[in-house]
């Protein structure tokens, strides 16, 4: 009989996968190739960050009144030195208090409506519709008492701001209309609708805004004269209001039939099936699909540039050609970037957040 | 008591009251409402272009343009036609498309796969370029490249170069341009005739495989043959090809392929714009692929690759394919900002220049937009062939 009279030697243990040492085993150096690539890309973004980090922040002037102030490393003077004319653009110095209180009720009106429990939301969201829009006309063009501003004075982030949420606004009717004629029974009907969203969703922008900016003019008498940032904002309410279209009907789309089979046996007419039993359900559904449209549309925005609107980006651009600060365009675009990236990053950011806790509808 | 309970008389019937007729009536009055606000457009339109003095008609399509354009691909100096700007301007517009659209796919891809990786350093870089440049405007990116970064390079005599055979300077991007002498259509040949039989060999293997269950390693001897011939081409018809090195001359560079600032400028920032949204679209298709799966494949024992390559792609193809599809399309829409930087694409040129020369707003406009609303129709209908090519086949 054979016995193995010696124990088998245990095993070592298997190497951690706690704590810092552990995870870093696990996630950076798991195999020989993974460790090949760690090193690389560390080695990497060693060599591309050192610089980038030493000339943004170490060695960067931050404050002064000319490039005097600068030397080496990244010139934020000219940012500081002209902050006022990047927010508010040529608007008059002494009237811009009218622009930092529409400024103030949108920020005031997005801690409102954002986070989830708020109390009063339903006004808020009136408030919004009503007497933000009227007040935030008539304080930044003037009017009621108010010293008029011709719109060619607007400019910088406020513009951008202004072409944004005006074209969101504006666009949202017209896309659900839009959306409710392209899945209409009338032929007639959705013929007009799906040519008109497919027609602007096939064209650039910036040849939406040509058209409007030239053609626009042609195709009204002569004694109608268009200000250039209407013209503006018709093209891209109508560009917008395509893109819309889609969203929302992504939205109808995801309706069971049953909702629209109850809602036709409750006795609902067409018009108050839609209001009271089918939009309400397809907007809440697309509400991330509206926002990311809203991201797209802000970042759309700096195309006016080259119909000679003077959004942020162009106020930017105009600012790099003065004698006196040449050779800043790296900070200039830099600075613009970094404006829009907030925007945009924290605008998709809240639209994911939304997206789970939206997701309530009918997915099983 | 007892009510007595009559049927009501039945309403009488209107016309209005019956679904059918209404629509009908309702679709006649938005027909009348559009036509008449068209004919009101086009009135407005004629008479104000009258008193303009401007003639309609696309007449001015054959008179002589009188202006230079930096970049063309086909031959055309000042005395060519407004018609001839449309063509050059239409080509450039392809060409930037057709460039941003391989690179785009190419970085995005890896971008894509990337942000899955198990290597934690790498996933979080690909995940912090896509948060970075999908959320800054893309025109605010070509305008960084060209005048941020190619404006400021230095003149040609200080150019930047990679091993004296591409050279970057502020006039743009020198690279080595093959020259063909005699005999060297027989390398082009050579080329065709290995494509044609690594498709022969594809189709013996596939058989093979179907009948006998044995592997051949197609891509390796594919690699080999489409290489390898052209090759031996070069060589048995005494070396016909050379490459044109760019050389400075006097205040210049000649010879070789000269890429223009402005094309490289947009070609980057549409590049990475346009890639940041494919990588997206590919990591939410490969993570759309049921983890049961990656776990079967490896139960039956297929290595990683093999499972990536058998059976995850073709599968997650299928969900990334349509998102693809308009990204190309976003991308050739927007390879229409080349006007900002001076690249002379079909907006650049046509409703640009052309426009202000001949003031034709009209036509040109709509010609301009016909023209992209054919190429986004074109590209939907080749990734609609595409897709079905790739679709799931239903049993």
């Amino acid at each position: 009989m054979i016995v193995n009279e010696n124990p088998v030697a245990a095993r070592p243990a298997p190497a951690s996968n706690r704590g810092i040492w552990g995870w870093m085993r696990q996630k950076l150096f798991s195999s020989p190739a993974n460790t090949v690539l760690t090193v690389v890309t560390g080695w990497l973004l060693y060599i591309g960050l050192t610089p980038v980090i030493s000339w943004s922040f170490i060695e960067a002037d931050w404050f002064g009144s000319d490039r005097s102030a600068c030397d080496g490393g990244a010139c934020w003077v000219f940012i500081t030195a002209r902050i006022e004319q990047f927010i508010y653009g040529f608007y008059p110095e002494d009237l811009r208090w009218r622009v930092d209180l529409v400024f103030l009720q949108t920020g005031l009106l997005l801690l409102w409506l954002m986070p989830q429990s708020m109390p009063g939301k339903k006004w808020g969201v009136i408030y919004a519709l009503s007497i933000f829009p009227i007040s935030s006309f008539f304080l930044l063009s003037g009017g009621l008492g108010l010293e008029m501003v011709d719109t060619h004075k607007w400019g910088g982030l406020m513009l951008t701001l202004v072409l944004a949420l005006v074209g969101i606004v504006a666009a949202l009717p017209f896309g659900v209309l839009l959306a409710l004629g392209r899945r209409s029974e009338m032929p007639v009907i959705r013929f007009f609708c799906t040519t008109f969203i497919e027609v602007w969703r096939g064209v650039p922008l910036i040849t939406v805004l040509f058209m409007a900016s030239v053609m626009l003019p042609l195709f009204v008498p002569e004694e109608v004269v268009f200000d250039k940032l209407v013209r503006a904002l018709i093209g891209i309410v109508m560009f917008q209001s395509a893109y819309m279209a889609e969203v929302v009907r992504g939205g109808l789309q995801a309706i069971p039939r049953g909702q629209y089979e109850a809602a036709a046996a409750m006795g609902l007419g067409y018009w108050k099936m839609m209001r009271l039993v089918i939009l309400p359900q397809a907007l809440k559904m697309v509400i991330p699909g509206i926002v990311n449209t809203f991201i797209a549309l802000f970042k759309d925005t700096s195309l006016v540039l080259i119909i000679g609107l003077f959004d942020l980006l162009a106020i930017v651009q105009a600012g790099l050609a003065d004698p006196k600060w040449l050779g800043f365009a790296i900070e200039g675009y830099v600075f613009a970037g970094f404006v829009f990236w907030f925007f945009c990053f924290s605008m998709s950011r809240y639209s994911q957040s939304l997206e789970k806790r939206l997701n309530t509808g009918h997915k099983a | 008591m007892q009510e007595k309970h009559t049927m009501p008389a039945p309403a009488r019937h209107y016309f209005w009251n019956d679904p059918d007729k209404r629509a009908l009536v309702f679709q006649i009055i938005v027909t009348v409402a559009i036509l008449g606000l068209a004919f009101v457009v086009v009135e407005n339109t004629l008479s104000n272009l009258e008193k303009r003095g401007i003639t309609t008609g696309f007449d001015f399509l054959s008179q002589e343009s009188g202006f230079g354009i930096i970049q063309s691909l086909v031959e055309y100096d000042e005395t060519h036609s407004f018609g001839k700007t449309f063509i050059v301007g239409l080509l450039n517009t392809i060409l930037v498309s057709v460039l941003g659209i391989i690179l785009a796919t190419v970085v995005g891809f890896l971008v894509g796969v990337g942000r899955l990786s198990n290597n934690w350093l790498v996933a979080r870089v690909c995940g912090a370029y896509v948060e970075i440049f999908r959320n800054i405007p893309l025109l605010l990116q070509i305008l960084f490249w060209y005048f941020a970064v190619l404006r400021t390079l230095p003149s040609p005599r200080q150019s930047l170069d990679l091993y004296d055979t591409f050279f970057l300077n502020i006039r743009g991007l020198y690279i080595p341009a093959p020259i063909f002498q005699e005999g060297a259509i027989w390398i082009g040949v050579a080329l065709l005739l290995a494509i044609a039989s690594v498709w022969v060999i594809k189709r013996w293997a596939e058989q093979r495989q179907l009948a006998s269950g044995k592997t051949f390693p197609v891509f390796y001897t594919a690699a080999v043959i489409v290489i390898g011939l052209p090759l031996l081409a070069w060589f048995m018809t005494g070396q016909p090809v050379h490459w044109e090195v760019p050389a400075l001359k006097g205040f210049n560079f000649r010879g070789g392929y000269a890429v223009i600032p402005e094309l490289c400028a947009l070609l980057i920032a549409l590049t990475l714009y346009t890639a940041s949204y494919i990588a997206e679209n590919v990591r939410s298709g490969i993570e759309a692929v049921n983890k049961g799966q990656t776990e079967a494949a490896f139960a039956l024992g297929l290595p990683k690759s093999r499972t990536m390559q058998l059976v995850i792609i073709p599968q997650a193809m299928r969900v990334i394919i349509p998102p693809l599809a308009s990204q190309y399309m976003n991308l050739i829409k927007n390879s229409s900002l080349a006007t900002a930087v001076g690249y002379p694409d079909l907006v650049a040129v046509f409703a640009g220049t052309t426009l202000n020369q001949t003031g034709q707003a009209v036509e040109i406009i709509l010609i301009t937009m016909s023209v992209y609303l054919l190429m986004s129709l074109l590209v939907s209908l080749l990734m609609n062939m595409f897709n079905k090519k790739m679709a799931l086949a239903e049993r």
